[in-house]
């Protein structure tokens, strides 16, 4: 079969090493801010509680908002504890109580004052908890064993055993593969601040991305990873190494969000690359997110605004937002994941999060497994941003939608002046979100493993147009067998037609998926899920497609979500 | 540019388009703040600049003139481009290069337009779908680099406005800080500003409703009375809703000013070019012929053409704008849209919630 590709395939150079964009760590900004880490959490507590008081004017309005706090926080304590949770938990939300009480007794000034300084040792507990414990010498540590370790097993376990496609001799960096526009992300890294927002899948994602920041020469990036995953020692151990500040999503009263976002916003002003997840948490049902949560993504916009008014030329001004798509043959959590997301989809309701990354030994296990065995990962990094969606040149300079200049200072100016206005910045984050998303789709890279569960669930639904998703799922297994002449001509044409949507610049896709046909298809179905226990695409004794797994299948499928591919099918 | 104090910035308000809603608007304006107003036509401005009088309105003293979008967009932040929908898109090119992201854009056209591929020789394309309709926020967001637009609608007859009779509009934008700047610069104790936040829904209302302008000419000019008039208005606002939920507006919006104020003053009036339309339509007159004997062509015509072929796709029925659309098009004449319409299997009074 010929193939109509135009735009060249990139193959990946992955001998390419990358010098350190800063000589020494004690430029880090990272470093720096473990080393004032006194002073750090001091300035985000007094800025919280500025911000607070603004939101909650009057005394009345404070203590309402104190009261609401210590009573969720009371019946989290009691319904759902964690074994990271301080053991001071419960007398410090005691105390709080005692000191509403006192607040109660007292009038006008000096009850407002009281319920300051409440709110102040409120704030600071929740800061002080939010601050990571960033060491440079775990860090380097840490470092280490990501890069040498897995490179040590996975050479000493050099498989031969496996399927054709895996004759090569790996090295870590041929089983994760960056690619996009890594040379730019390097240059605007020692311009400005990055923002790198990537797509979630994976718990792995934070150490994935952790080596590949490293690997491409820049200073460790800070991020928030939830506070569960602080549960796990050899997570804690890496999180802390990397840079992460603790996120609790147990909590969603108002102090703590303040003192979440005052910590993101101080951080990035003072010039801290950061990385969010800005889909929140994994996706659940395999897809590449749509609907993206503002939060942290606003305190960006936040900081580059308060970095325009305190007119800070030079370093760390501008604020540059990379988008990275992560793309896996096999994520461990995937049938957990697209269980709560059925489970979820009917009716919204509270539910403790799933993990199957619960001790360290079992994930110790599955990395083991997953850097010996043949299953690779592509990281994509998107080209940068400024906060409006404009792409940035080399210098950082913004380029609008008609390849002109852009002064970015003017998005928040009002007749003449930058002024602060918190729903236009609401505003600025949505289509930000928008503009991230569009981008997400563009930079994907579609591996075999994608278009293949694909394929298969789209013909499935076809056979089946009157089931649901539910009665879809229900099919017993011993019906679902697609004829593989028909399946590898639906293949083709689906393939096709990604290839036309990256000739036009509208997807990207893996060097491997250009090849032969039934090899391609051959290499999908090896990998897709590849050590789940019950695989979601096999092929059949008599050569047919069929599945083991119809709930895995779907959620591999869902990875081509988004790019309106399903009538073709 | 001074920028040392809120009280000394005093930079004037732009206005792009000197036609007969343009030329209120920058009057309007001009009883708060310094005005420049646009005129593309060098003989226009000539005349203007020796009269002070465009499209029969005597311009108020602040009211500056110019044919330079260069001049104009550097002099105001906030601009109104106010050109009928036909000539929009090539508007907000020519203004597009001089535009900066701390330009406010609020336009006052109530017209829909047609991405350029889906659009040969005045007809949209059999394949129209909701992506390729253009209200003109989207076309400014697609033509320039400025995010922070809104626009203008309600029930806003130039001529009532021109002679200082009592009225309101309706400023929507997703931006406060936008619908903040149009109600500080049009509010005056005649003319009450309300805001918005369904930008899209206060901008299908006013394109909307010129679909019923144009039936309520017809009921007018066939001499029907208020019985029928009651009856279009109800029956028109249902189909607005449906239509304009098509392209992502919201039921809200077309409840209010924009929709059912609009809506009331636009089918009472002869004073509205759709009323007119209907009206000569219900005469007996062609619609080429009614086209070729005016100088601003009614925005219902285009309106109609569109909302026809995007509910057909999008397998909505859309009875009235059906009906407008084969009397303006084909052989049908408006007594037998009107037979066919009273015919209609819609039996059920509201039900748009």
């Amino acid at each position: 079969m010929a193939l109509n590709l135009i735009r060249p395939v990139k193959k990946v150079d992955t001998k390419k090493r990358f010098e350190p964009i800063h000589a020494g760590s004690q430029e880090w900004p990272v470093v720096q801010l473990a080393r004032n880490r006194k002073q750090f959490v001091q300035q985000v507590t007094n800025e919280a509680v500025d911000r607070l008081i603004l939101l909650r004017s009057g005394i009345g309005q404070l203590v309402d908002e104190i009261e609401k706090t210590r009573y969720h926080e009371k019946l989290r304590i009691k319904t759902n504890p964690w074994k990271v949770d301080p053991e001071d938990e419960l007398i410090f939300w005691g105390k709080v109580k005692s000191r509403l009480l006192e607040i109660d007794k007292k009038d006008g000034a000096e009850a407002e004052e009281l319920a300051k300084l409440l709110l102040k040792d409120i704030v600071n507990r929740y800061a002080e908890e939010i601050t990571g414990n960033f060491k440079q010498t775990s860090y380097k540590l840490a470092r280490n064993i990501v890069t040498f370790g897995f490179a040590r097993l996975l050479n000493a376990a050099k498989i031969k055993k496996f399927g054709s496609f895996f004759r090569n001799e790996y090295t870590l960096q041929d089983k994760i593969q960056i690619t996009g526009e890594v040379e730019h992300l390097r240059a605007l890294a020692r311009i400005g601040t990055i923002v790198m927002v990537p797509t979630h899948f994976s718990n792995l994602d934070s150490i994935t991305l952790g080596y590949i920041i490293n690997e491409l020469g820049l200073p460790p990036f800070i991020y928030g990873a939830g506070l569960n995953l602080f549960n796990v020692e050899i997570f804690a151990y890496f999180m802390n190494s990397l840079g992460a500040y603790k996120v609790d999503r147990r909590k969603k009263n108002l102090i703590y969000l303040e003192t979440l976002r005052t910590y993101s916003s101080l951080a990035i002003r003072k010039g801290n690359h950061s990385l969010f997840f800005p889909g929140g948490t994994r996706s659940r049902a395999g897809n590449i997110e749509t609907r993206l949560k503002l939060g942290l993504l606003g305190t960006a916009i936040e900081a580059q605004r308060i970095n325009y008014e305190n007119n800070t030329e030079g370093r760390a001004s501008k604020i540059f937002v990379v988008p990275v798509v992560i793309n896996y043959n096999f994520v461990l959590e995937a049938p957990s994941l697209i269980n709560d997301y059925l489970e979820l989809k009917g009716q919204e309701r509270y539910y403790v999060e799933n993990d199957d990354f619960t001790s360290s030994g079992k994930i110790l296990k599955f990395l083991i497994k997953f850097f010996t065995q043949g299953s690779n990962i592509s990281v994509s990094i998107g080209k940068g941003m400024d906060l409006f969606g404009n792409y940035v040149d080399q210098e950082g300079k913004s380029i609008d939608k008609f390849g002109n200049y852009v002064n970015t200072r003017e998005y928040f100016s009002y007749r003449g002046k930058i002024n602060r206005d918190t729903q236009r910045e609401e505003e600025y984050t949505r289509m930000l979100s928008i503009r991230i998303v569009d981008e997400y789709l563009r930079i994907n890279q579609v591996f075999a493993s994608h278009l293949v569960p694909f394929v298969a669930f789209e013909m499935l639904k076809k056979k089946y147009p009157d089931e649901d998703l539910y009665g879809l799922l229900r099919i017993p297994l011993d019906e679902v067998e697609i004829p593989y002449e028909i399946y590898r001509e639906t293949f083709g044409r689906l393939r096709d037609k990604i290839f036309d949507m990256y000739n036009r610049g509208q997807i990207d896709i893996a060097p491997h998926l250009t090849g032969d046909l039934d090899q391609v298809i051959g290499h999908g179905i090896y990998n897709v899920g590849l050590y789940h226990a019950r695989r979601p695409v096999i092929k059949s004794k008599n050569g047919n497609i069929t599945s083991q797994d119809l709930t895995t299948l779907y959620y591999y499928r869902n990875r081509m979500d988004g790019y309106d591919l399903e009538k073709y099918i | 540019m001074d920028m040392t104090s809120k009280n000394t910035y005093d930079k004037p308000v732009g206005v792009v388009g000197a036609g007969s809603f343009g030329t209120v608007v920058a009057n309007l304006l001009a009883r708060n703040t310094q005005v420049v107003l646009y005129a593309r036509k060098p003989e226009i401005i000539e005349q203007i600049a020796r009269t002070r009088i465009s499209q029969g309105q005597k311009l108020h003293d602040r009211v500056d003139i110019t044919n330079d979008l260069h001049y104009l967009s550097s002099v105001c932040d906030v601009i109104f481009p106010i050109v009928p929908s036909a000539s929009f898109r090539k508007m907000i090119r020519d203004l597009s290069p001089w535009l900066k992201p701390h330009h406010f854009l609020i336009h006052g056209t109530k017209g829909l337009i047609v991405s350029e591929d889906k659009w040969n020789e005045g007809k949209p394309d059999k394949s129209l779908m909701p992506e390729d309709v253009f209200t003109m926020s989207r076309v400014i967001r697609k033509e320039t680099l400025v995010v922070r637009v809104g626009c203008l609608a309600g029930p806003n007859l130039s001529k009532e406005l021109a002679d200082g009779q009592p009225a309101a509009t309706v400023v929507a934008s997703r931006f406060d800080e936008v619908i903040r700047e149009g109600q500080r610069l049009l509010r005056n104790e005649l003319f009450q500003v309300y805001g918005s936040k369904d930008m899209t829904g206060i901008e299908l209302a006013g394109v909307l409703k010129n679909i019923i302008a144009v039936a309520a000419g017809i009921l007018v000019g066939l001499g029907f009375g208020e019985n029928a008039h009651g009856l279009l208005v109800s029956r028109g606002l249902v189909e607005m809703v449906y239509l304009g939920r098509l392209l992502g507006g919201e039921t809200s919006a077309f409840l209010g000013l924009a929709g059912v104020g609009d809506l009331v003053a636009t089918c009472s009036t002869n004073l509205s070019r759709n009323f007119s339309l209907g009206y000569r339509l219900a005469k007996g007159e062609k619609l080429p012929d009614i086209l070729a004997s005016v100088d601003e062509v009614a925005e219902g015509v285009n309106t109609i053409i569109i909302m026809k072929t995007l509910a057909e796709n999008m397998g909505m029925r859309a009875p009235i704008t059906e009906s407008l659309y084969r009397v303006m098009h084909e052989e049908m004449t408006p007594e037998e849209a009107l037979r066919l319409l009273m015919k209609s299997p819609f039996r059920i009074d509201f039900d748009i919630f």
